[in-house]
């Protein structure tokens, strides 16, 4: 009986030692790079969103939840992340759809241009944030590159062991909790580069999108299709990286032939009244906060008056959720401004390493 | 036998080859002094030791030594 | 599969459960199985040189065997009725004919080992010397596969034929057996160079779950990782950044990379073969050990007996002591010496037997003249300490400091940077330039050279040299330790918490610091290759 209680104490210990490295070694996406922590923070808030946008940065930095409630009461939420490929997405919304079934799910295409894994530290912040579930094993088997392993994903710390060296004081103050970088994952940015001598696009030996892209967005077609969910296809506004016409003829006949509705957003970049000298924070790239609310200005409308999104304000429980998030929001634009003011940039002086 | 102790001494003066049992498995004699010693009785008895009974059994002691110089000298008759 | 991957790490585990999880009698067949599935893995095309060499030597082996037992059966029946002569003559008659299958099926085998590994070399050579006579046809290389571990299996095989024909034990009667003696998985990469002898004694036999056996083969496993990750693995950056820039990283740091690389092919080859080791004995295997902490070594003779020591005990017993003890070298030792005087005749077929011994294991290491001057250059620093012997005598005779503890660690320094120098060869690209090097840790070398900045240049921080650094400490402290007896023991004697903290401690420290994963690109043990 001691015995027992000898063994069992020692394999308490073990594993509770490397749960502790483990999460102090972690990265926490705290300062410098926020977009790692954004996946991880949907699970923290009330779910039963109406429109849920699942893609890349052409999302998450160009679409404002805040904005969308507060002028159309729609409820909503962005599961971005920053190269999000198109496979991460289909589990990112099959996991969604699992936990709170939305009417709508927005992706956006540009995702299509990527036929194989990418970069190792963009699956990282994808699918680290994700909770277990056979979404996000799905989602590690396609993402990994050939260097990757996914026993690296079960025990994190055979990843991360190297960062003992880069710890700082954000590995305490987060050990237990994490402050919110998004708002329902809009990053924002409030600062003004403007977009001068884009390039055109060069021109590309295949413009065809890959098959496994496809045999991709086959299987979010239906995946909406079997659960009732309205997919809508959306192409940014945002002028790189470059969108060419071969690409988009192809979305077309895909939206045509699924029946599926396709908003090109840099078609409506007069009705949206996108002005590049203004809109931008990194020339061109994505919008900052002004750009961003004049695309959700327009895709509001749209949501509400062609897709019957309802406006959901006066609910109680809603409304102080969003009182919150704007309160957030607004204390985030009044800091980036007096950054702004005092440093030249965005982030304060802690932030700048 | 005698012989066969000068052999010895004159490798390793330092060591009192009559009474010592662990010439090889002690480290005292090398694969260098083996093949010196085999040359020198090879001169001294005219017997010829192959390769395969360098083993350390035959070579830890002057005893043994002169058991397999003895052996060889018997299968000759 | 290396031994530091994901894949030997699950693959060692599933053998593992399977292995006790069989009755015992089958234990045996299952590692056989195991171990052509680990090669199998490597790469399907090796199997059948490995094959080849089992089989033949099977063969020939059994061969000999059978009929030295029935030719001792026929002579003891017969001796009587025969002359003196006569019995001679039958016992050569015999002899001849075991030395003609013997003979054929090693240099069957050594040819195979030649050709996979030595053509191309050759053929560079070949093409230097047509070079040389200003002719332009030049001979084309060869694309040959080089089976992963042939040096060592070859070597192990052939020590068992040897043995056979020398009549030191019978034949293995049972193939598959054979088969596993030759092909046993963890030794397989990087040797040691097994002894059928010692390892048939636990090969073979059925092994019951024992902890205590289990244990101490996962603490040797966790060690050899710890010494490769942490410590060879790291230190290699600075050694790889070093060894690429010659004309940056001279003087000094010629020196410090010769002192890196002692310190990394030390771990790295200790540490796997610790694996090796650790991995037989979780499944009650007994490996021979192969190092004896040899960077203690008072002399380059002592530390050969300590380094490495399966491969240069197989040099000296199949090597060295057949070519000096035969009939050749007798004849020669007496000319020399009836020509030269009794005290430098008889150091002639010595000598000339432990030039060939070192120009062998220069070669075996690998197909390059880096590594024959590297050997031979082994060869003459143990001519000279033999030589100089009777000057230490004399100087100990005047000098009283022989045993004293700085003596020791003088001798102790010397033969570390003997050796570092040597391994010189093992580092440049060739040797013209490796001479060039070590000129200039002579000719270059200054304090003005020296900058903290160019260390981290080569590629690593300040905190991996610190990591480094006391990964050493932790080597030599248990090598210290070691001295008085198995530090694995002494761990056992200690109460539970102690040894919890041991343990885990050196599990945490290589999860932890070990140089593995993304951004450390998997690094092959240096003495794959070989």
């Amino acid at each position: 009986m001691k015995k027992l209680l000898a063994i069992i104490l020692t394999l308490f210990i073990a594993v509770a030692g490397l749960a502790f490295t483990t999460r102090l070694l972690e990265p926490k996406y705290m300062s410098g790079v926020l977009e790692g922590a954004m996946i991880k923070e949907y699970y923290d808030d009330p779910t039963d969103h109406n429109v849920v946008f699942i893609g890349d940065c052409e999302l998450y930095e160009n679409v404002s939840p805040v904005y969308l409630w507060e002028n159309f009461g729609i409820n909503s939420y962005i599961r971005g992340s920053a190269q999000q490929l198109i496979w991460q997405s289909y589990y990112l919304a099959e996991e969604t759809i699992k936990t709170e079934h939305p009417d709508i799910i927005v992706f956006n295409v540009l995702s299509m241009k990527y036929n194989e894994p990418q970069k190792e530290a963009y699956n990282r912040m994808t699918i680290d944030g994700m909770r277990w579930s056979s979404s996000k094993i799905g989602s590690i088997k396609a993402s990994m590159t050939e260097e990757e392993h996914f026993i690296d994903y079960v025990f994190p710390l055979l990843r991360y062991h190297r960062r003992w060296s880069d710890l700082n004081s954000d590995d305490l103050t987060y050990f237990t909790h994490s402050d919110k970088v998004t708002f329902n994952g809009y990053y924002m940015r409030v600062d003004v580069k403007p977009a001068e001598n884009i390039p055109e696009g060069k021109p590309l030996a295949d413009y065809q999108f890959g098959d496994n892209a496809y045999a991709y967005l086959d299987k979010l077609t239906k995946l909406c299709k079997d659960n009732d969910v309205q997919l809508i296809l959306v192409k940014a506004p945002t002028l790189y990286p470059y969108w060419y016409d071969q690409w988009e003829e192809q979305i077309v006949d895909y939206a045509a032939a699924n029946d599926l509705p396709y908003i090109n957003f840099l078609d409506l970049q007069d009705e949206m009244g996108i002005d590049w000298t203004k809109d931008t924070y990194d020339g061109g790239l994505h919008l900052n906060l002004a750009g961003a609310e004049k695309m959700s200005q327009y895709f509001g409308q749209v949501l509400s008056e062609e897709f019957n999104v309802p406006d959901r304000r006066g609910e109680a429980e809603l409304d102080s959720y969003w009182k919150q998030v704007s309160e957030r929001y607004n204390a985030e634009i009044e800091r980036q401004n007096t950054n702004l003011k005092l440093y030249g940039t965005v982030h304060g002086p802690e932030e700048n390493e | 036998m005698n012989e066969l102790i000068e052999i010895l001494s004159d490798l390793h003066p330092e060591v009192d080859f009559t009474t010592e049992k662990g010439l090889v498995t002690g480290g005292i004699l090398d694969s260098f002094d083996i093949v010196s010693l085999i040359s020198e009785i090879n001169e001294e008895f005219d017997v010829t030791i192959g390769a395969a009974e360098l083993t350390p059994e035959n070579f830890d002691s002057a005893e043994t030594i002169y058991a397999l110089i003895k052996a060889k000298l018997d299968d000759e008759d | 599969m290396l031994f530091t991957s994901y894949e030997f790490l699950g693959f060692l585990l599933v053998v593992f459960i399977m292995y006790y999880l069989l009755p015992g009698r089958a234990q045996w067949s299952f590692l056989l199985l195991a171990s052509y599935t680990f090669y199998f893995m490597a790469d399907p095309r090796y199997l059948i040189f490995i094959a080849i060499t089992t089989v033949s030597t099977y063969l020939a082996a059994k061969n000999i065997s059978e009929k030295k037992q029935s030719f001792d059966i026929w002579f003891k029946e017969h001796k009587k009725e025969m002359e003196k002569e006569e019995r001679k003559a039958v016992k050569a008659k015999e002899h001849a004919a075991e030395k003609k299958i013997f003979l054929c099926c090693l240099l069957f085998n050594l040819g195979i080992l030649a050709v996979t590994k030595y053509t191309n070399f050759t053929i560079a050579n070949i093409n230097s010397i047509i070079g040389a006579f200003g002719n332009q046809g030049t001979l084309s290389f060869v694309d040959l596969v080089i089976p992963m571990g042939i040096s060592f299996y070859t070597f192990q095989s052939m020590g068992y034929l040897i043995d056979v024909y020398n009549g030191k034990f019978e034949a293995q009667k049972n193939p598959f057996k054979f088969a596993l003696f030759v092909s046993f998985f963890p030794q397989l990469v990087q040797g040691p160079i097994s002894r059928y002898a010692d390892l048939s004694q636990t090969l073979f036999e059925e092994h019951r779950f024992d902890w205590k056996t289990v244990s101490f083969g996962l603490e040797r496993i966790m060690w050899g990782f710890f010494k490769k990750l942490v410590i060879a693995d790291r230190i290699l950056v600075a050694v790889q950044a070093i060894i690429a820039s010659p004309d940056t990283y001279n003087g000094f740091y010629a020196f410090a990379g010769a002192m890196f690389y002692a310190l990394e092919l030390y771990a790295d080859f200790t540490g796997g073969i610790d694996i090796t080791i650790g991995v037989a004995e979780t499944m009650g295997i007994k490996v021979t050990e192969n190092f004896r902490r040899p960077y203690f070594s008072k002399n380059i003779k002592e530390y050969w007996n300590r380094w490495h020591i399966t491969m240069g005990t197989w040099f000296t017993d199949y090597i060295f002591y057949p070519i000096s003890a035969s009939q050749f070298m007798m004849k020669l030792s007496k000319k020399s010496r009836a020509r030269l005087g009794n005290n430098l005749g008889k150091r002639v077929p010595v000598y000339l037997s432990s030039f060939i011994v070192w120009f062998t294991t220069g070669i075996w290491h690998g197909a390059s003249w880096n590594f024959i001057v590297w050997g031979l250059g082994n060869f003459v620093v143990i001519m000279i300490s033999q030589e100089l012997e009777p000057f230490y005598r004399w100087f100990h005779s005047k000098v009283n400091v022989d045993g004293t503890f700085g003596w020791k660690l003088f001798q102790v320094i010397r033969t570390v940077l003997i050796m570092s120098s040597l391994r010189m060869f093992d580092c440049y690209r060739d040797v013209p330039l490796t001479f060039k090097m070590f000129g200039s840790i002579f000719t270059k070398s200054s304090l003005s050279q020296l900058n903290a900045d160019a260390f981290i240049g080569m590629g690593l921080e300040a905190h991996d040299y610190a990591v480094v650094f006391i990964g050493m400490l932790v080597l030599v402290v248990v090598s210290l330790v070691q001295r008085s007896g198995s530090v694995r023991g002494k761990i056992a004697a200690q109460a539970a918490p102690v040894r919890f903290i041991a343990w885990y401690g050196l599990f945490m420290a290589t999860l932890i610091f070990g140089a593995y994963g993304i951004g450390y690109s998997a690094s092959q043990f240096i003495y794959n290759q070989f």
